[in-house]
């Protein structure tokens, strides 16, 4: 199958998903009243978005339709796409790819068994698809078991380079060797692999912030992206991951994986609102082609879509 | 201690009494704070629902109204009940049968591989079984050969043989019962609940096996999914119980009890760290704290281990338990932990406690107060006379009355750590990971 295809046929699985069918409590002809806001409401507890933000959610939801007068249950959808995509307003995060000749340098970060290294893998192979030719792949996991074979196997099948050391090696060392060897040899992009860390482990992040400060000092400016990867199933954990991670260092964006699953990642609503950090990529399969750009509508279609499988 | 819901419960009811009898409405509005705080840990909505229910009818039964003191008495009966549904005893593996097969399944990522090689190890050196472990991945970039290199680390030895994951599973049965293994583990590729085709694998390899033990590996950070991962592989698979990972964070854990209450099935172990050695038996008591936010001394206690010298660490644990610890070991405590940052910041990660403000100058001073005395002072506070004490005081440069009420703090602090040492603490995290 060509690549086309199979991002025509992904799509069309994703869209599926997706837009599926809205859920019953969304029907033409319901009135809007106080049950059916208690079903909006479970519908977002059960998405993931928090009660906190929930509750927030629906008072709005319910003081703009007695302003507007609407009494129909299938206008909230309109109203509720609105209030949601003024949280994530701005969410819709793009990169900013480097036109100065300089490798644009990529620093993924998460807890553990969040998607990281396969993100790598799906990123490195969308940005070959758009032709850039030059990509290194740093294996900055040295700690976890197979984590730099796995990121190998990945290079190879992409047909990117790939820059590592022993296990158990200086993490810092690889990302300042790899992004020595892209400024030498001129490429484009350099993606950061690291092993995932609980955000509440104090050396964890120091380890962190050190590879940071090293692929700084050798790019003589700022890492261009330090992406978050966030697990869709994750609960409001994440919450507490976006913060202290961003405390560690800014993250300029986030990942979210896992999402070609029935889990509803409403989580990041709340996160995109308090940090103001854009959702940049989402992670719809365990492929290299099984990414796809955050879009909010879409993403707040498939919160009140039922699981039409 | 540090009980929020016991506090927010206690002012909901409290202010109803005050306006007279308490009535059933009041209850509903103390659940409320109830509903919040699970929904707030991760519970699904529709198991806090039925919980909360059962809760209220329990109370009422229990004319809890009529208590004086009826927050607390909420708050037990909450906690009673969690602890009902996380199962009340622990849970055993089943390994009566030669080879037992233990076959583990779960989501991507949610650490079944780690899990394996945790089980191998602990069936290994703990209950001394003949254990052999299973890569069945055949699915995710180097997932064989993280198993190997992880049966190496722990010294045990792993089947990769076959061309689908079915033949890799049924060539480490045959493999197993020709050669006496007592334990067969076999690790699976992550999988959605909902992939049709994967799932229908696992069935097969069900059915192949006819395993002991089928374990579901979930990560203590799910959300509200938690509920239908844990049914879906429970209807396909009937699982026999649950591996909880990653509990060494700061998760709430509400998806323990999710899955406990959909499934009826126990957790058998946590996951408290990336080491082989970083597992746990499940204790319900201590998970239904943490689902309730009571960040509790035992939470600190985890915390501090987790992040100090590990030596120190199991030194600590070791003279709470013998009730041997003294002021020195108090002030190397302090110092170890400054050692880490801000105690504010510390303090943030454990539920309910991020808005404790910490006052460093207090700290600074009640360090002072310390490197004043002698270490024989230091390990036999009772010698500390009244001349002592003045010495001291004027030492750090504080009055007489602070050096007392240090000293008091401490031996209340040593009377609740003696209430613990009973209760299980834990071991064996090492620095760092
Ligand atoms: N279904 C699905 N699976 C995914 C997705 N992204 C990653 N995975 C799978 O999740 C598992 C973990 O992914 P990794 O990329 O290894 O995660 P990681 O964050 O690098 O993990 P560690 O390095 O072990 O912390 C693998 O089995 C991946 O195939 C996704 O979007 N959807
Ligand atoms: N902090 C922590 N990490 C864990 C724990 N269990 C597994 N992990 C990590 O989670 C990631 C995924 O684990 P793995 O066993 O590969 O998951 P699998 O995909 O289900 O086989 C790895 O980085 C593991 O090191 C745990 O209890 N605590
Ligand atoms: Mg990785
Ligand atoms: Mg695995």
């Amino acid at each position: 199958m060509s690549w086309l295809d199979r991002l025509k046929q992904g799509l069309k699985k994703t869209q599926e998903n997706l837009v599926g069918k809205i859920a019953q409590t969304l029907r033409p002809g319901r009135r809007i009243d106080a049950e059916l806001l208690n079903e909006l409401e479970e519908i977002m507890v059960g998405g993931d978005i928090g009660i906190e933000t929930t509750t927030a959610l629906v008072s709005e939801l319910k003081n703009k339709t007695a302003i507007r007068g609407l009494q129909e249950a299938d206008q909230v959808m309109g109203l509720l796409r609105e209030v949601v995509s003024e949280r994530l307003k701005k969410a819709e995060g793009r990169f900013a790819l480097r036109t100065d000749g300089q490798p644009t340098v990529f620093l993924i970060l998460g807890v553990n068994g969040s998607g990281k290294t396969t993100t790598i893998a799906k990123m490195a192979q969308h940005f070959k698809e758009l032709g850039y030719q030059k990509i290194v792949l740093a294996a900055g996991d040295t700690f976890r078991a197979a984590a730099i074979e796995q990121l190998g196997i990945w290079a190879d099948r992409v047909g990117v380079q790939l820059v590592k050391t022993t296990a158990g090696g200086d993490p810092s060392a690889v990302a300042f060797d790899a992004v020595d060897r892209a400024l030498k040899e001129q490429a484009q992009m350099v993606l950061i692999d690291t092993a995932g860390r609980l955000q509440t482990k104090f050396n964890l992040m120091e380890e962190l912030k050190k590879i940071n400060r090293v692929v700084e000092k050798r790019l003589g400016r700022e890492i261009d992206e330090r992406l978050l990867v966030l697990d869709g199933t994750t609960g409001q954990n994440a919450i507490s991951q976006a913060k202290l991670f961003n405390e560690a260092v800014k993250i300029t964006g986030i990942v979210i994986t896992k999402l070609d699953g029935t889990a509803k990642g409403g989580v990041i609503i709340p996160i995109a609102a308090t940090l103001k950090t854009p959702i940049k990529l989402v992670g719809v399969g365990e492929e290299a082609e099984d990414l796809k750009e955050f879009k909010s509508e879409e993403f707040v279609e498939a919160l009140f879509a039922t699981n039409g499988k | 201690m540090f009980n929020v819901l016991t506090e927010k419960l206690n002012g909901v009811l409290e202010k109803f009494r005050r306006q007279g009898q308490l009535t059933e409405k009041d209850l509903d509005e103390g659940l409320r704070e109830v509903r919040l705080v699970l929904l707030e840990a991760d519970v699904n909505y529709k198991v806090v629902k039925k919980f909360v229910d059962e809760v209220k009818q329990k109370a009422l039964g229990e004319n809890i109204l009529q208590s004086l003191t009826p927050g607390q008495q909420v708050v037990k009966v909450v906690r009673d009940e969690l602890v009902q549904i996380l199962g009340q005893k622990q849970s055993e593996l089943n390994l009566s049968r030669y080879p037992s097969v233990l076959l583990m399944v779960g989501l991507q990522g949610s650490g079944k591989t780690t899990a394996s090689a945790k089980l191998a190890k602990h069936l290994a050196t703990k209950v001394d079984k003949k254990v052999l472990l299973a890569a069945t991945d055949l699915q995710r970039p180097a997932a064989i050969e993280q198993l190997k290199q992880l049966g190496h680390r722990i010294g045990q030895p792993v089947f990769a043989e076959g061309k689908t994951p079915v033949q890799v599973a049924t060539g480490a049965l045959d493999h197993a019962k020709k050669n006496a293994f007592d334990v067969l583990i076999v690790d699976t590729a992550g999988r959605l609940q909902i992939n049709e085709e994967l799932m229908a694998e696992l069935e097969e390899m069900n059915q192949k096996l006819e395993p002991s033990e089928i374990l579901l590996v979930a990560d203590a950070m799910t959300g509200q999914e938690a509920v239908n991962i844990a049914q879906a592989f429970d209807t396909r698979l009937k699982i026999s119980g649950i591996i909880l990972t990653k509990l060494d964070g700061d998760a709430r854990g509400g998806a323990a009890l999710s899955m406990a209450e959909v499934t009826g099935k126990p957790i058998k172990f946590i996951g408290i760290g990336e080491k082989p050695e970083d597992l746990e038996v499940f204790y319900p008591e201590r998970m239904a704290e943490r689902i309730l936010g009571m960040g509790d001394i035992l939470g600190l206690i985890e915390q501090a281990e987790a992040q100090l010298d590990h030596a120190d660490a199991e030194d600590f644990v070791r003279k709470v338990r013998e009730d041997k610890f003294s002021l020195e070991d108090f002030r190397t405590q302090i110092r170890q932990v400054r050692k880490l940052g801000p105690l504010t910041k510390l303090l943030q990660k454990i539920p309910g406690m991020g808005q404790v403000e910490v006052d460093e100058k207090a700290l600074n001073r009640v360090e002072a107060i310390l490197n004043s005395m002698t270490r024989h002072e230091r390990l036999r506070p009772e010698v500390l006379n009244g001349s002592r004490k003045k010495r001291i005081a004027s030492g750090s440069g504080v009055q007489v009355s602070d050096v007392n009420k240090l000293l008091k703090r401490f031996e209340e602090a040593r009377k609740m750590m003696k209430q613990l040492k009973g209760k299980r603490l834990p071991m064996g995290m090492p620095f760092g990971r």
